[in-house]
């Protein structure tokens, strides 16, 4: 009877665990079918080679250029990396080694709230405060740059915690090891530290750039959407995301299969990145 | 060799120079919420409904629509992160390969973009399943989004329960279901509850999965499959498409703010409590 129970327990554990594992495939069966009608209709090479994004005129009329989308958001994840990863890994160096302990313990609280603050808030402040004060030098303001910084204050606080994880994780006995041979605090972090923490660093950073790439709200509250290959940092973009977020509502057939295939794209490189950030992480505790 | 004293100090200055700049932004744009946003907060705004789209009145139904999906999303999700976590700490011995295959499965649900989910919810739970825009549709999308979250701490509790229970409780001969009843979800309760409320601070904070799926209907939703707009919709929608809806696109900002540090204020409540406890029975 007790064995009956247990076999009965595991039988609803498994069948759960296969329910929550079949999710992710569920998403990409779904992104898949919703897209092919697009790919079939407008094959490979139409998403960069068409005049423009115009998709609602259906395969013959609709232009279904994706590239200023695709440009727009690769300059804003890639300005925000460069920025954010310099000011989180000094973030992460300051709760590690410059902190005094409840300092730095307070701090990461601070950090890890900061990393939970809805984009969408982030967003708005950016709409309000941020974007006039660029307009104000520069008009319109709603541009490239602001996307980049309301970005990159929202992957600061991921990189910079994954980033002292990355560090928490080297041995002990080499920063004792570098003490003993009399170097300097920052001597011991630059030759010590840095390179033996690497691969979690570029993991949390890879991961930075993958949050970055997946970000909506925050970038369409600041970034002007209009569909064009941006010359300069203060002009506007229009992201992968953004172009979802706006068109979805009113897309029909072909148009929203299109925007199912940019989802796809989306789901495509933040696997990527996620895939490389998970396989260079130190190894996992698990079990 | 860096034997000179100035990069160390120009490091140190540094570090602390970046800490105190990112502290100093977050009280700005926290205090520039609070400002424009408290004075407009009253007992009517909570509980009004929002009128002329959102520019006067309150955010009652707004709030009640939030709560309905934070509920049709946890309890649907709830129940198989529990399972699943179960499975993964207590019954998947060493590296089995099923064990193996859902944690790389969950692994890659957690990096899936917002709006990623909400094609996806859209797709499946409004068009496919004909649950249209509604709380539901949220609900569910939702769910699938927080799954993640709510194993990997769930599984994480359950790991931190000391083994020697395990094997008392195999010793008076009781099954591994009444054990787990009885002594491991008991003792990796608190564990569990932070799981929670990390799984509700993430669902309060999403907007771009419910844009497509629960709506911007803001009158008070008849039912689950009634469109409901959740706070953070209510925010987008009154920031970008309602001239004069600022301030009280604030006001709801500084609600849904203030929601997520009760909510992390909690986690750390829970965590303090049980490491007290932990101490004691150890």
């Amino acid at each position: 009877m007790r064995a009956a129970e247990d076999r009965l327990l595991l039988g609803c554990l498994r069948l759960a665990g296969a329910a929550a594992g079949s999710i992710v495939l569920l998403i990409v069966a779904y992104l898949l079918a919703e897209a092919l009608p697009a790919l079939q209709a407008l094959g490979p090479l139409r998403w960069i080679r068409d005049a423009s994004w115009h998709p609602a005129g259906g395969a013959g009329a609709g232009r279904f250029n994706l590239s200023p989308m695709l440009i727009g958001t690769a300059a804003a994840a890639t300005g925000a990396v460069l920025l954010a990863t310099p000011l989180s890994i000094a973030s992460a160096l300051f709760c590690r080694f410059y902190a005094p302990r409840r300092l730095g313990g307070g701090y990461r609280r601070l950090v890890q709230l900061l990393a939970g603050l809805p984009s969408v808030v982030f967003g708005f402040w950016g709409l309000v405060v941020l974007t006039p004060l660029i307009g104000r030098w520069q008009p319109p303001g709603q541009s490239l740059l602001a996307g980049i910084l309301i970005l990159t204050l929202m992957i600061l606080p991921t990189i910079s915690l994954l980033a002292e994880s990355a560090l928490a994780a080297v041995p002990r006995a080499y920063g004792q090891a570098a003490a003993a041979m009399g170097l300097t605090r920052w001597a011991t972090i630059r030759q010590v530290m840095l390179p033996a923490a690497i691969t979690g660093l570029s993991s949390a950073i890879l991961l930075g750039a993958a949050r970055a790439i997946g970000e909506t709200m925050a970038v369409l509250m600041v970034t002007g959407n209009v569909v064009r290959t941006p010359a300069s940092l203060l002009d506007p973009v229009r992201t992968l995301t953004a172009n979802i977020a706006l068109e979805l509502g009113y897309a029909l057939e072909l148009h929203r299969s299109a925007l199912f295939v940019s989802g796809l794209l989306l789901m495509g490189m933040v696997a990527l990145l996620v895939g490389i950030s998970e396989a260079l992480r130190p190894e996992e505790r698990h079990g | 060799m860096d034997r000179r004293p100035w990069p160390d100090g120009l490091a140190a200055a540094l570090a602390w120079g970046v800490a105190m700049g990112i502290t100093a932004v977050f009280g700005l744009v926290l205090a520039d919420l609070l400002r424009h946003g408290l004075p407009e907060i009253s007992l009517g705004f909570l509980l009004e409904a929002p009128r002329e789209a959102g520019r006067a009145g309150g955010i009652g139904p707004v709030i009640v629509s939030t709560l309905l999906i934070l509920a049709v999303c946890l309890l649907t999700s709830l129940p198989i992160a529990l399972a699943t976590a179960v499975l993964l700490a207590e019954f998947s011995h060493g590296r089995s390969g099923f064990a193996r295959l859902i944690r790389a499965s969950l692994d890659g649900l957690a990096g899936v973009p917002s709006i990623v989910f909400g094609l996806f919810g859209n797709a499946l739970f409004s068009l496919a399943l004909g649950l249209g825009f509604s709380i539901l549709s949220g609900g569910l999308t939702l769910a699938c989004m927080v799954l993640p979250i709510l194993i990997r701490s769930a599984e994480q509790a359950l790991r931190e329960v000391p083994s020697d229970y395990r094997r008392a409780a195999a010793a008076l001969g009781i099954s591994q279901a009444a054990s787990l009843r009885q002594v491991l979800l008991p003792c990796a309760a608190p564990g569990l509850a932070i799981g929670v409320v990390l799984g509700i601070g993430r669902a309060l904070a999403e907007t771009a999965a419910l844009l497509f799926t629960s709506g911007y209907v803001d009158r008070l939703p008849g039912s689950l499959l009634d469109s409901g707009r959740a706070l953070s919709v209510h925010i987008y929608d009154l920031a970008m498409n309602v001239p004069g809806g600022e301030a009280r696109a604030y006001a709801t900002a500084v609600v849904l703010v203030v929601l997520l540090l009760v909510a992390n204020a909690l986690t750390l409540g829970i965590a303090e409590l049980w490491r007290l406890d932990g101490g004691t029975s150890r």
